[in-house]
């Protein structure tokens, strides 16, 4: 006994600033935390407890069980925010509520949604997928014909190029997670390689890029690499076990896992293999971001290493100093996550995050840390680094390169796009959680 | 390089004419003719332009009609249209991305009208009318004369101002 006391104190040593303890105290589980939680001052307010009685749901019978279950009522404010909820003729977005959530699939009513003409109805029997231009064989395929192609399921994060994109903001957004970083999600998805139908339509050699295009009102047009579509994209028809979401493409999308999201083409109807990209409007314009210098990037294709805290994060509140987990997600579109390091010192010391499994290439990875906190100010950071060797940068680091607005523009806005530097939450003295650049 | 061993792969089975037999195949074969009607997509180069033409002033009779009521009076913008002209002589992190100071290529104007305008009827313009829409638009913004007409041979002609204003973030991934 006296070894093992011995060993729980010895991983509840903090190592870092400002009461990070180390993550293998998690791997202890429950005795760990439990004198984590016996060291901290304000345990003593554990009251004395009414003795215990029946709920009204313990003493009826409960509901009939329905076709297509929903989340409890309880769980109401558990929603995605919704810029345009009465479709008025502009862009239509939807934000993930990462702080609600935990582990690293999205639920499918909770996926983030970006329209730019509006949620498709379509219908899955007159849908088609066409394949031509710079091949051997023009193919047209049904919905039915793909479903009986191989299908190859993986688990994977979808990015909006644009997500993040109030970071740009010259001073700190008072938002919380799901209005900063709300435009990603993480799902499995199921569907037909496109290196399989490309095999059977052929390819010209001269071909290099492919216009991929929707049968949504704008008929959202992009230019992707051949290169890309040989690799590892996906004609994808289900999401999470069923058919795609209707804000997620249905019946079929183009996936590009780790590719910027307006490239994954939803409502997929039409595939052209051409020697030269389309310079669409969105590749052209929209997300072509803007440089200081005047210039601007284009084809910017990968959603580089990034990491948030979603828990603490604003909107929580610690009620009593004492034992915290902080968690979050991390993710690359190069490949796996290796490390999360968190601070609670605003950067000043660091300490390594434990990631739970599974760790998998571009999707999102659950890092979590284990958190004594003693009540006084701290600030909350999470930096990732991916097994290409790429760190995240901090604020002032892709600030210094890729600029920052001259005034806080709305959250709704987009100065510019593919923010991926670090995040920092403040928690001040009474336990409530604000946005700060630190 | 996987990627290119994979292309290669697939290059070579394309000249055995051999991986059809092996795959499912459950594609049917469809001409370019067929596709035609769905092949809407327009390149820098003016290859997809369709026949037909229209002008400046052709064009302005149509925004008044089409546009004019999310894109405002001369294309001057509102609450749910950006303007078409004016803004800026740059783009900056503050906004101001226009099609005089940012858009690379006209052809991305003929290609966005047909498929997405007007908002609430997409892809319901004749290729006369997209034509004149796209030679109001650039005339508007001064960047052809206001007599010029825009057919499949002139617009890819017009050289837009920010062409040469774009990096390519990672070459090495195309």
């Amino acid at each position: 006994m006296r070894s093992f006391t011995r060993k729980v104190d010895a991983d509840l040593q903090p190592v870092a600033g400002n009461g990070l303890i180390d993550r293998r105290a998690l791997l202890r589980g429950g005795s760990a935390i439990a004198g984590a939680i016996a060291t901290a001052p304000a345990l003593a307010t554990a009251a004395a407890a009414e003795p215990l009685a029946d709920g009204p749901w313990s003493l009826e019978v409960g509901t009939a069980i329905p076709s297509y279950q929903v989340p409890s009522r309880f769980e109401k404010a558990v929603v995605r925010s919704v810029d345009n909820p009465d479709n008025l003729p502009r862009n239509s977005r939807a934000r993930t509520p990462h702080h609600l959530l935990q582990g690293i699939i999205t639920p499918n009513g909770l996926h983030f949604t970006i329209c730019h003409g509006g949620v498709p109805d379509i219908d899955p029997v007159q849908h088609k997928l066409v394949i031509h231009g710079l091949v051997k064989r023009p193919l047209v395929f049904t919905l039915e014909a793909l479903a009986r192609y191989p299908q190859t399921s993986r688990i994977g994060f979808v990015e909006c190029g644009g997500n993040s994109a109030p970071m740009f903001s010259n001073e700190p957004l008072q938002e919380n997670v799901q209005a900063l970083h709300g435009l990603a999600s993480c799902a499995e998805w199921t569907g037909v390689l496109l290196s399989t139908l490309l095999e059977e339509s052929g390819i010209d050699p001269a071909a290099k890029w492919i216009i991929a295009e929707g049968a949504d009102a704008p008929h959202l047009s992009r230019s992707v690499p051949l290169a890309k579509a040989l690799d590892d994209a996906m004609i994808a028809l289900y999401q999470n076990g069923e058919r795609i979401q209707p804000g997620q493409g249905y019946p079929m999308r183009l996936w590009l896992p780790g590719y910027e999201g307006n490239m994954n083409v939803k409502y997929l109807r039409r595939l052209k293999l051409t020697t030269e990209p389309a310079m669409s409007y969105y590749e052209s314009r929209t997300y072509a971001q803007i440089l200081p210098n005047g210039r601007s990037y284009r084809f910017y294709f990968l959603q580089e290493v990034k990491s948030f805290i979603t828990s603490p994060s604003p909107g929580h509140v610690l009620k009593e100093p004492g034992y915290y987990e902080i968690t979050g997600v991390a993710y690359s579109g190069t490949g796996r996550i290796t490390k999360v390091m968190v601070s609670a010192d605003g950067g000043k010391s660091w300490a390594q995050a434990a990631l739970q499994d599974p760790v998998l290439p571009k999707a999102f990875t659950r890092f979590r840390m284990p958190w004594r906190w003693d009540g006084s100010p701290a600030v909350l950071q999470s930096r990732a680094f991916d097994e290409s060797g790429t760190m995240q940068p901090t604020r002032a680091e892709l600030v210094a390169q890729r600029g920052q607005t001259t005034k806080p523009p709305s959250v709704l806005a987009f100065p510019s796009q593919h923010y991926n530097a670090i995040t920092s939450w403040a928690v001040d003295a009474k336990g409530a959680i604000r946005h700060v650049y630190a | 390089m996987f990627t290119r061993s994979i292309l290669a792969g697939v290059a070579l089975a394309l000249v055995a004419g051999t991986s059809s037999a092996e795959g499912p195949n459950l594609g049917k074969p469809i001409t370019e003719a067929e596709i035609a009607p769905w092949d809407i997509s327009i390149m820098p180069d003016g290859t997809g332009l369709p026949t037909g033409s229209g002008t400046s002033a052709q064009g302005a009779k149509i925004f008044a009609e089409r546009c004019a009521a999310c894109h405002g009076e001369g294309g001057k913008g509102s609450e749910f249209g950006a303007a078409v002209v004016g803004g800026p002589p740059h783009a900056t992190l503050d906004g101001g991305k226009t099609i005089k100071n940012y858009w690379p290529y006209a052809t991305t104007l003929f290609d966005f009208i047909r498929r997405a305008m007007p908002y609430p009827q997409p892809n319901s313009l004749s290729n006369d009318e997209v034509y004149a829409l796209t030679a109001y638009i650039l005339s508007l913004n001064q960047l052809i004369g206001e007599n010029d007409m825009m057919n499949a041979q002139t617009l890819p002609q017009v050289k837009m101002p920010n062409r040469d204003g774009f990096i390519t973030r990672f070459p090495e991934r195309i």
